[in-house]
């Protein structure tokens, strides 16, 4: 009995599996759409503030240090404008020292250092620290214009700004004395560096807040992919009268109404299906039902034809003619009967009349009942009780036989064994032949209806139902059927049956 | 020689049938319908009928409750296979047993044979259980000293049962011993005569004294 134990390993196999498949599809849902939505909103929010950002912050600066250039230059000018008329001419030591406190005074420019120049004179006010001085191409440009200079540039890590003035007489052109502001533009670094954190704290809450919407929208767009989705999965149930609602005229929307006029169809077309089928089995229905009438008739008077063939009464010919009437009348009984087997199968009319018995004697009374004890080979514990129809069951363990006796060869063997699954108890009876066996690619044909194992002979002997009918009547005990071959030759027929039926028992009383 | 009434609205089934069961050696009467058949009940007067179910006019069950309601009279059904439930309404309205249609001269004359035989009385004196008391002699059946009219399934199923109180016997036992039918038959002849039978000798139909069920097993007679 390998059965259960194979279906057990199979099943704890599912079992250790199924936890790595649950985190490999939470996997697959992280790289959804929803993901891929939010990420998108955020990569946009941050580009968008990041680009907001350094355009403010380029523009603000460039402001920035225009004004206070402009201040300072200004201011510096006004400085010199003031004080230029009282500077003696040619000015001494002194009155270059009175100049640069002047300006100083006035410095607005907080730790700027003025420096006065008159050729070799040079007088100076402020701190000058690590050998900051005028930059030469600046005064270089001072001496040969009479305009006001100024340039940016870099000492010990800060950005100075230093600015040249050079003192003119009136219509006599350059005196001489050059007046240079160097500033350091310490403030206006400070509000550079406030401006980049503003900027930051304005862009990352800018992309926090842009988690919202993205949220949100990805809500907006996952709710009608997910309501599709649950509609799809009911369709492929058979729920076939599924439809969405489809609101607006967003790509969506198409999709839904799409979807409805596709299940719409899909809905229409399987009822026409329906239909025409039911057609096709009630007019099979009504078919053996028309011919049982006049077989009746026929079916009642063969024994009569048959005994007068045999007496002798008739000449040869009529007797022939007569046998072979009765034989083809009893065959068409049995088809008729067969097809109306089938299609009360079919029309699901089929009930089962459940009673308790042994198995091995129910087998053994068949087999006697037919005639066919012989040429066995039982294996039939007893003692060994099922719920069935035992009409059914009759049935299912005669065709069994007759098949094997048909086109198997002897001996025939019939064994019976119990298996214990996971849903109860299960019966399982096999039949095996020691004939050629089945093609490899006719095991799971050899239930059709008027299925022919052997495609030359066109006609069997039974009605060609025999099988289907044994399948039907398994199936409606919640059984199981299949065929196979067996290694050492001859095919075997198993059947499986659950020991306690699995419909509701119908009490006789 | 045996007289069965044939109630049955086809002719060339009719035909059929009474042209085989003569020949068998059964004096045969055929009524086309209901109200002939139970005519034909009080004029032929038949020991047995066979009785198609779907007739017009009176149908099968009607004409069967009729036949029942007067006397013993044995009945066989025929039936359409595609009628299942009908098997189980006739057997209710008193059949004794049923042929399946189309039906072979030899298998219903072989039912006939069993049914007839059925009544055959085995012998003995009368036995009482309770407040039964069974003649097997005589064939009768009594409670309280009123005599039960019991038709011949029913009759011989109490002879069977009754023969060995407190013995558990199948359905399908019963329905090869009773029935002469296969052990694998349908056991809703043995359940069906079963409840027509408490009906008629037990006190109380619901909780049954003389047959009892023996859940997945069968019937058995008493113990009382």
């Amino acid at each position: 009995m390998t059965g259960p134990t194979a279906t057990a390993s199979e099943a704890s196999a599912d079992s250790t599996s199924a936890a790595p498949r649950g985190a490999a599809a939470r996997l697959r849902r992280l790289g959804g759409l929803r993901l891929r939505l939010v990420a998108a909103f955020v990569l946009v929010a941050a580009f968008a503030s990041l680009v907001t950002a350094a355009l403010t912050y380029r523009e603000a600066r460039a402001g920035l240090l225009q004004r206070s250039q402009d201040r300072i230059v200004g201011d510096l000018r006004t400085g010199v404008d003031a004080i230029a008329p009282s500077i003696p001419f040619p000015p001494d030591q002194a009155a270059l020292d009175s100049v640069a406190r002047d300006i100083d005074k006035q410095g607005r420019a907080r730790g700027s250092i003025v420096i006065v120049v008159y050729r070799d004179l040079r007088a100076e006010s402020g701190m000058r620290t690590g050998g900051i001085d005028i930059p030469p191409p600046l005064r270089a440009a001072v001496t040969q214009r009479t305009a006001t200079v100024f340039q940016r540039f870099r000492h010990g890590g800060e950005v100075w700004l230093a600015v040249g003035v050079p003192i003119t007489f009136v219509n006599q052109g350059p005196s001489g004395v050059q007046v240079y502001l160097l500033a350091p533009m310490r403030a206006e670094a400070q509000d550079e560096a406030s401006l980049v954190k503003a900027a930051r704290r304005g862009a990352v809450p800018a992309v926090l807040f842009a988690l919202i919407p993205a949220f949100l929208a990805a809500a907006g767009v996952l709710r009608p992919v997910r309501a599709l989705q649950d509609a799809t999965r009911r369709l492929a149930r058979g729920r076939l009268d599924t439809r969405l609602k489809a609101k607006g005229a967003s790509e969506l929307a198409d999709l839904a109404r799409d979807f409805n006029h596709t299940a719409a169809a899909l809905e229409q077309n399987v009822a026409q299906l329906r239909t025409m089928e039911a057609r096709a089995r009630g007019f099979a229905a009504d078919v053996s039902h028309e011919l049982r009438t006049p077989l009746a008739a026929m079916a009642a008077v063969t024994d009569l034809l048959d005994e007068d063939a045999a007496a002798g009464h008739v000449d040869a010919d009529t007797a022939s003619a007569l046998r072979l009437i009765s034989t083809e009348t009893g065959k068409l009984t049995r088809l008729v009967d067969d097809l109306m087997e089938i299609c009360r199968f079919d029309a699901g009319a089929a009930t089962l009349h459940l009673d308790e018995f042994d198995i091995a004697e129910a087998v053994r009374r068949c087999l006697d009942h037919r005639g066919w004890q012989n040429a066995m080979t039982l294996e039939l514990p007893v003692g060994i009780r099922v719920e069935a129809d035992p009409r059914r069951f009759d049935v299912v363990v005669a065709n069994l036989v007759q098949n094997a006796l048909r086109h198997g060869a002897p001996p025939i063997g019939i064994r019976l064994t119990l298996e214990n699954g996971a849903d109860g108890t299960w019966i399982l009876l096999r039949v095996h032949d020691r004939g050629p066996g089945i093609a490899a690619d006719r095991l799971d044909r050899v239930f059709e209806r008027f299925y022919k194992a052997d495609a030359a002979r066109t006609r069997s002997e039974g009605s060609g139902l025999g099988m289907a009918i044994t399948r039907e009547n398994v199936l409606l005990h919640g059984g199981r059927i299949h065929a196979a071959n067996r290694p050492d030759g001859g095919a075997e027929f198993t059947v499986e049956l659950p020991q306690r039926a699995h419909h509701a028992r119908q009490d006789p009383e | 020689m045996v007289r069965v009434l044939l109630i049955e609205d086809d002719p060339a089934v009719a035909e059929g049938l009474a042209l085989g069961l003569r020949r068998q050696g059964y004096e045969v009467d055929v009524a086309p319908c209901g109200e002939d058949g139970l005519a034909g009940v009080d004029a032929f007067p038949p020991e047995l009928v066979v009785l198609d179910l779907m007739l017009p006019g009176i149908d099968g069950f009607e004409v069967c409750r009729r036949i029942r309601a007067a006397g013993t009279l044995p009945i066989i059904m025929l039936t359409a296979r595609d009628h299942d439930a009908d098997i189980v309404l006739g057997l209710e309205a008193g059949a004794d047993d049923y042929v399946v249609k189309p039906a072979q001269v030899r298998v219903l004359a072989a039912r006939i044979k069993a049914v007839l035989r059925r009544a055959a009385g085995s012998g003995g004196r009368a036995e009482t259980h309770g407040d039964l008391v069974l003649d097997r002699a005589a064939l009768t059946v009594a409670r309280d000293g009123r005599p039960i009219a019991l038709a011949p399934s029913e009759l011989r199923l109490l002879l069977e049962l009754s023969a060995a109180p407190g013995r558990v016997f199948s359905r399908g036992q019963l329905l090869e011993t009773v029935w002469g039918h296969p052990y694998l038959g349908d056991t809703r002849l043995v359940d069906a005569c079963v409840k027509r039978l408490r009906l008629k000798i037990e006190e109380q139909a619901r909780s049954a004294r003389y047959i009892q069920t023996v859940r997945g097993f069968g019937y058995r007679f008493g113990p009382l």
